[in-house]
């Protein structure tokens, strides 16, 4: 190795100055780029909106976003996740704006003073999906009974139920359902050779009940984005219960409430409202999806609440609305045009 | 030096792991499907790719100049510091090594929340608060890797150094100048452990399109949202950033050898 002085010399020089160099050169691109950061994450107010997964799995919000952002100059940042860890972001202060479909939750985070002005955006339905050979032959039964045929299947070792298991929306309105049909979901937990759960979003759930050819929940909209696509991404599964009133899904946008939360971005989550609410916005909504799948994978709500003339507002109604009121008046916090 | 003995296992192993890589390429129909229409996706330089990518470089490029400003002296002052608990230290730093990502996301999480301690930062769903979360990541890594690197050529350069009349910082500096090869490989590893990890950018950065999302991020996200062809396209890019790192860090050993 040390066979010459002169090379001796020469060569620690080069390696610090490599050194130098590898240095120089990232830190000089962090800087750069930070500025531009800097620039874009500041020449915008940021607008923090924690949704639930099968808004954004399905691509809606991304076109929501383009088109919000070409109109206004908010930066709308989307957060992906359950509506059970949507709602602690509000809380925690870390999100403004909350787009959620569990209703019980909603009252609760209401009622906590943590949101305020709630209103209703879009719905489509829940569904139960399963293999297509049907072991616990639930096709064509209500809710209720096909759940108990699971069960029983389920305990027979012939059919798998996939719950969520993340206090989405999604899951609670699970829970509801077994309880509905006379189960107890915490208890059925424990039967984990047929009963599973994946605590991950709708699209992943839906992937992995289509791999073991399982039962599970799902809204609409995931289920028909991920069927439905030019690679069908869930080949083995089929809605078996659709269409049920019980199975109804309704989305709101809930804004977090400025006199728990002073950080919240009050103003810019009224607007975003606004827009969802807006001709504009509903049409995006009803649009969505009709090229691709052939049929709308969220319906707008708004018309249809303000006509009240189908049987369909009257089950958002039942199953939506808190003393007969999207927001009844001590949730709300200014801009009474929302309301009127 | 010449005559070199050949040594047939290592060959062999690394012929065995990339004979390994090859076949589940071509039999996995998905991923080899996946592959075309990765390609197409990185030949047209679809926008959104390369954002992601840059991004990705940028977040760990701070994380890793972030990182070397505290690690590397600290390594040196390790390597080269011979005092009591010296080596609990380094056990510290060796153990830490390990730290897993979504536990040190989590704890992150918790303290730049806005309602955290350390909310008033503004770092919750920033890119600079993943390349900080990164920048502790990598810390122990850096400094475990410095300070072998200095004891691997202390003792004869720095008393070398001594006896030529050098003081103690310059005796340092020739031994910081020595076990450059060392110390490079430090930070490159750290930097490819860095844009490699999930936990934290997930979990600080919260995967927000256009802000935080990142490689990791967005190839996990796009594989449950059932796009394989842009995970693998993203999979392939990511992979693509890590072994030219290493490639370059093999170069630049040679060069410095």
């Amino acid at each position: 190795m040390h066979n010459d002085a002169g090379a001796e010399n020469m060569k620690p020089k080069l390696g610090t100055w490599g050194l130098v160099i590898i240095i120089a050169a990232i830190a000089s691109t962090a800087s750069v780029a930070g500025t531009f950061y800097y620039l874009q994450a500041f020449s915008r107010q940021k607008l923090v909106v924690a949704t639930t997964t099968s808004l954004y799995d399905t691509g809606l919000l991304d076109e929501i976003e383009e088109h919000f952002e070409q109109k206004y100059s908010i930066d709308l940042c989307l957060i992906s996740v359950g509506t059970g860890i949507a709602i602690q972001f509000a809380q925690r202060g870390d999100a403004d704006m909350l787009l959620v479909h569990s209703p019980s939750q909603e009252l609760k985070f209401l009622q906590d003073n943590y949101g305020v002005n709630r209103k209703i955006i879009a719905y489509n339905f829940f569904q139960i999906v399963g293999p297509y050979d049907d072991p616990a032959q639930i096709e064509g039964f209500s809710i209720a009974e096909s759940l108990s045929k699971i069960v029983s299947t389920g305990r027979n070792s012939r059919a798998i139920w996939f719950s969520r298991g993340d206090n989405s929306g999604t899951h609670t309105k699970e829970k509801a359902l077994w309880s509905a049909a006379g189960f107890n979901w915490t208890l059925l937990r424990d039967e984990t050779n047929w009963f599973r759960e994946t605590g991950s979003g709708m699209g992943k759930a839906l992937i992995v009940a289509n791999e073991l050819e399982a039962y599970t929940l799902t809204d609409i909209g995931t289920f028909l984005a991920y069927s439905q696509d030019t690679s069908n991404l869930v080949p083995n599964l089929k809605a078996l219960v659709s269409q049920e009133a019980e199975l109804i899904n309704v989305y709101s946008a809930i804004a977090a409430n400025k006199t728990t939360n002073s950080n919240a971005n009050f103003e810019a989550a009224t607007t975003f409202t606004k827009f969802l609410l807006s001709k504009e916005g509903q049409q995006i909504i009803e649009n969505y999806g009709i090229s691709t799948y052939g049929q709308p994978l969220f319906y707008p709500a708004v018309e249809l609440l303000k006509s009240n003339t189908e049987p369909i507002a009257q089950m958002i109604k039942e199953y939506g609305y808190f003393d007969g009121s999207e927001c009844p008046p001590q949730y709300r916090y200014g801009h009474p045009e929302l309301y009127s | 030096m010449m005559l070199r003995k050949f040594k047939p296992i290592p060959l062999i192993i690394s012929f065995l792991m990339i004979a390994a890589i090859i076949i589940v390429i071509v039999s996995v129909e998905e991923f080899y499907e996946g592959i075309k229409g990765a390609i197409v996706l990185i030949v047209s330089a679809d926008p959104e790719i390369m954002e992601v990518t840059l991004r990705s470089i940028y977040i760990s490029g701070t994380a890793t100049a972030l990182a070397i400003i505290w690690s590397v002296p600290t390594g040196l002052v390790i390597g080269l510091g011979d005092f009591a608990g010296k080596d609990f230290v380094r056990g510290i730093f060796n153990a830490l090594i390990g730290i897993p990502t979504v536990a040190l996301g989590l704890i992150l999480y918790l303290l730049l929340s806005s309602s955290g301690p350390l909310g008033f930062l503004d770092l919750f769903i920033n890119p600079l608060g993943v390349a900080v979360g990164q920048a502790i990541l990598i810390t122990p890594m850096m400094i475990s890797f410095t300070t072998s690197a200095v004891e691997a050529v202390e003792p004869d350069i720095k008393d070398l150094a001594k006896t030529l009349g050098a003081s103690e910082v310059e005796a340092a500096f020739a031994v910081l100048k020595e076990s450059t090869p060392g110390v490079s490989l430090a930070v490159m590893g750290s930097f490819n452990r860095a844009i490699a990890e999930l936990g934290i950018a997930f979990m600080i950065g919260q995967n927000i399109r256009g802000s935080t999302r990142v490689l990791t991020t967005a190839i996990a996200m796009e594989t449950g949202r059932g796009e394989i062809a842009l995970s693998i396209a993203l999979a392939l890019i990511l992979l693509v950033v890590v072994l030219s790192i290493g490639v370059l860090t093999n170069l630049l050993q040679r060069r410095l050898r």
